[in-house]
């Protein structure tokens, strides 16, 4: 287990009354991928920006390598941003908008020249360096982004969004790239993203946020399979969430049914909130399946087809490779395993 | 049918703008006096105006006038712009209402009350109260040239150059100053130009013998006719016009940059 | 960014030179000097009341009006027809525009003196086409003449921005629903070029008002306008006070105007103007 490198403890931000980050405690270790994932204005780019030394909290601690760093301004951290409009030096070529940071380092020219090359080799744009920055492409900014916060080998790499004005192809083959460079530079990375897939995809570590606080910690799988609460459930991946009752220990009753399910620690017919996602929800016949309804409506996908089907009052959402045509009255199967409960949190 | 109006129209207009000009010009060169006949190709004026010592110490007191007051009103203007640029919106408000003041202001008010103020303070009148006076009305427009472009700069750069390990020194030397100098460099020119085309400020505001070539053109103007003003006027025109293309120029070639 | 102390040498200026003078003319307008020394007092107000000079005032709103109308009349179908051309010829035509802008306004409103006056060019012509000569200079047309020869492209330059920064898919939303040329200028064009019109009234209004040089050299030594009455207090009568005061009033006409024009302007970038 790596040592922790950063550490964010009890840190709140407020801004003119506004509250942008809630009581918030993590930590992470060396080499890490930790994604901040979560919706517009849950304080993601906040914390990173803290972290960066752009923010200073208006409460709690942030410590580096074991230092209180509250009060360190970004010039003197170790730590390298991409940010996510990429903040390329307009009149500065391409060799140097990289070569900037380490001008400043005051290093010799030649050592200069050949990090400049190796780096620019790295992502792939070696030939570059005379170009100015406005010929570019967004992929090819993107690149020099990060290139330029690379050459300075800081301890952490900060990520601000940085794929979000690529294109789908383009952005999927960063994803690739940017994990690859992670893994090979054994750099601690610090991504923030609203884009869930993209976060399943790359990192070690999920820091799932809302409204300024953390809603869940985990790995990808985890967080995946084991949602903590309604809104991990629902924005991580596509969900069913449904009102229910916790008969007792391993039993919940839902849609006017009993289901034995995996969970247990609740109280005695408490109410609940089931998530079951759509790929987890089988389409057999009615005979099969105590709970049955009508398929509303069908729609292809590509990868599957997504039904909707109304039953006891509920619109479940179906994926599946096969699919029943609209009108048809069927029956859902869902196996235990396949039923998440989790306490109702009352402000959804 | 419309586009012959339109042509014909546009033309009258710019005949309008342009004969008294012209008129002027032509005249600089008529051997007499009379603004009626042509007597004859003469330069002679043009020879009278370089002689007489009047005209030529007006015409140094305004370029000195106007390099020094354009280029200490762009030091001051450009810092002022990078201060309001950062400051909350109230306070941003109340600045920039102070610097419309001088800008809205009649010429003869910022005159004379600059005029009170010297009187007051016991400054005589004459080169530094000029040079005080033309540093006022041109701040604002410096501050006018330079905000834009302080406004169009990504928010990210200065941070990603302290990110890159620039103190804030070094990050506004290095990035900010480059990318709004277009801006400076407008506000320079558009001062320098408004302090050599004053007249009303500098009226007021001088003494001691100081004299622009506006004042001067003005006292003689008000006794009459004098072909040496047609020659000062071609000069002038001439001058305008080139300065007008350099920064067109340039201003073209700013805009295939971007 | 805590550069807050880089603006603090301007705010300083503006205390001293901008701040400060006005003040000083606020001051002497509302005082006078007697023998117990000095006194708050609105007489000069109440001097500026009399019909003699309400009379000048008249004459300088008046003759501003007419010349800011006449601007507007001459100068909208420009700002028009510089809009509506293409772009290589446009910037050359607006360049055009802008040049005699630059020239010194004095040499401009001189041009119009040996143009106007008895021997000018223009009597001089006539005489050739045997016509009688025109009395002009000296007179108040001589001094609209003068205004509307000045100001013509302050009040074409900010209509042609607006208009030229029209959408031009609103006009061809509006042909498509129905609307011919001239309704198209009534109900989307002229509406939406209110900005720029308000911005160009005042660009000439407020410089029309106050100006002296244009009434002195083509109205003559006799011909008074409130700022020829303003220079005169000052620098002939000696006069402060009562010069401060009748600056006060005609800050006061320029303030009303520009509240007025405020409300059709559309805030401009750069902070407000109110």
């Amino acid at each position: 287990m790596q040592e922790i490198i950063i550490d964010l403890v009890n840190v709140s931000k407020n801004y003119n009354g506004t509250e942008a980050l809630n009581n918030i405690n993590l930590y992470i270790r060396k080499n890490e991928f930790v994604t901040l994932l979560g919706p517009s204005g849950c304080g993601k780019t906040t914390t990173l920006r803290i972290i960066g030394g752009f923010e200073k909290p208006s409460s709690g601690e942030v410590y580096f390598n074991g230092v209180k760093i509250n009060d360190l301004p970004p010039y003197k951290r170790k730590v390298n941003t991409v940010f996510q409009k990429y903040a390329l030096f307009p009149h500065l070529s391409v060799f140097e908008n990289i070569a900037f940071g380490l001008k400043i380092k005051k290093m010799d020219k030649k050592i200069i020249d050949k990090k400049v090359r190796e780096v620019l080799a790295m992502v792939n744009l070696a030939g570059y360096e005379k170009r100015k920055i406005d010929s570019l492409s967004g992929g090819q900014q993107q690149r020099i982004a990060i290139a330029r916060a690379l050459v300075n080998e800081p301890e952490v790499l900060l990520l601000d969004e940085p794929l979000g004005a690529l294109d789908l192809k383009l952005r999927q083959e960063m994803q690739f790239e940017l994990k690859n460079m992670q893994q090979r530079l054994g750099i601690t990375f610090v991504y923030v993203t609203h884009d869930q897939e993209e976060a399943l995809s790359m990192s070690d570590t999920i820091v799932v946020m809302k409204d300024g606080r953390i809603q869940q910690i985990g790995t990808p799988i985890d967080i995946y399979n084991e949602p903590k609460n309604a809104f991990v459930a629902d924005f991580i991946g596509e969900s069913n969430i449904i009102n229910g009752t916790m008969v007792q220990d391993y039993l919940v009753n839902f849609a006017g049914l009993d289901f034995e399910c995996v969970d247990s620690g609740f109280g005695q017919n408490e109410p609940v909130d089931v998530v079951i996602r759509p790929e987890d929800i089988q389409v057999v016949s009615e005979a099969e399946s105590p709970l049955r309804g009508e398929v509303k409506t069908v729609t292809f996908k590509g990868v599957h087809y997504e039904m909707i089907v109304q039953s006891n009052g509920i619109h479940w959402k179906i994926h599946s490779t096969g699919m029943e045509p609209a009108g048809t009255r069927v029956g859902l199967k869902i196996v235990p395993d396949a039923i998440h409960v989790m306490r109702r949190v009352t402000a959804k | 049918m419309k586009r012959f109006l339109a042509r014909g129209y546009a033309a009258l207009i710019y005949l309008f703008l342009y004969a008294p000009i012209l008129i002027l010009i032509v005249f600089s060169f008529n051997a007499s006096k009379s603004r009626g006949n042509w007597a004859g190709f003469t330069l002679n004026w043009y020879l009278e105006l370089f002689q007489d010592r009047q005209i030529m110490k007006a015409l140094y007191y305004t370029m000195v006038i106007a390099v020094l007051s354009a280029i200490i009103a762009t030091v001051i203007g450009t810092a002022a712009a990078i201060g309001i640029h950062n400051m909350k919106r109230l306070k941003k408000t109340i600045v920039m209402n102070l610097t419309y003041i001088p800008v809205v202001n009649p010429d003869i008010v910022t005159g004379l009350s600059l005029m009170l103020l010297f009187i007051f303070t016991n400054l005589q009148l004459g080169f530094v109260s000029l040079l005080l006076a033309h540093i006022t009305f041109n701040i604002p427009y410096v501050i006018l040239s330079v905000l834009p472009k302080l406004k169009q700069l990504d928010k990210n750069l200065y941070e990603a150059a302290l990110d890159l390990g620039a103190t804030p020194l070094y990050a506004y030397r290095k990035v900010i100053l480059p990318e709004i100098m277009p801006g400076i460099v407008t506000g320079l020119l558009l001062a320098f130009t408004l302090s050599v085309d004053d007249f009303v400020v500098s009226f007021f505001t001088t003494g001691s013998g100081v004299s622009t070539l506006s004042i001067i053109v003005y006292s003689m103007a008000r006794r009459g006719i004098n072909p040496k003003i047609n020659a000062l006027s071609s000069l002038l025109f001439l001058t305008v016009l080139i300065l007008l293309v350099i920064v067109n120029f340039r201003s073209g070639e700013n805009k295939n940059k971007e | 960014m805590r550069r807050n102390w880089l603006s603090y040498p301007y705010l300083f200026w503006v205390l001293l030179f901008i701040l400060l003078p006005l003040l000083l003319v606020l001051y002497y307008s509302i005082t006078s000097i007697t023998g117990e020394g000095i006194r708050f007092t609105l007489e000069h107000f109440q001097r500026f009341m009399e019909p003699i000079y309400l009379r000048v005032l008249f004459r300088s709103v008046k003759l501003a009006f007419i010349s800011t109308v006449l601007c507007l009349l001459l100068g909208y179908p420009m700002a028009m027809i510089l809009a509506g051309k293409n772009f290589k010829k446009k910037n050359v035509m607006v360049f055009l525009f802008v040049v005699p802008m630059w020239m010194n306004f004095l040499l401009r409103t001189y041009a119009w003196m040996t143009l106007l006056e008895k021997n000018g060019l223009i009597n001089t012509f006539l005489a050739r086409l045997g016509l009688s000569p025109l009395n002009i200079l000296y007179t108040e047309k001589a001094v609209v003449l003068g205004m509307v020869y000045n100001f013509l492209p302050f009040m074409v330059l900010p209509i042609y921005s607006v208009l030229s920064k029209i959408d031009k898919s609103l006009i061809e939303a509006a042909e498509d629903l129905g609307a011919n040329g001239i309704t198209v200028f009534r109900k989307v064009i002229f509406p939406l070029s209110l900005p720029g019109v308000a911005s160009g009234i005042t660009m000439v209004f407020m410089p029309a008002v106050t100006t002296f040089v244009i009434s002195r050299l083509l109205g003559g030594g006799q011909f008074t306008l409130i700022g020829n009455l303003i220079e005169q207090q000052f620098l002939v009568a000696g006069d402060w006070n009562f010069g401060s005061a009748i600056s006060m009033v005609m800050m006061a006409v320029i303030l009303l105007s520009i509240g007025i024009m405020s409300r059709y302007e559309r805030e401009n970038e750069g902070g407000g103007l109110w």
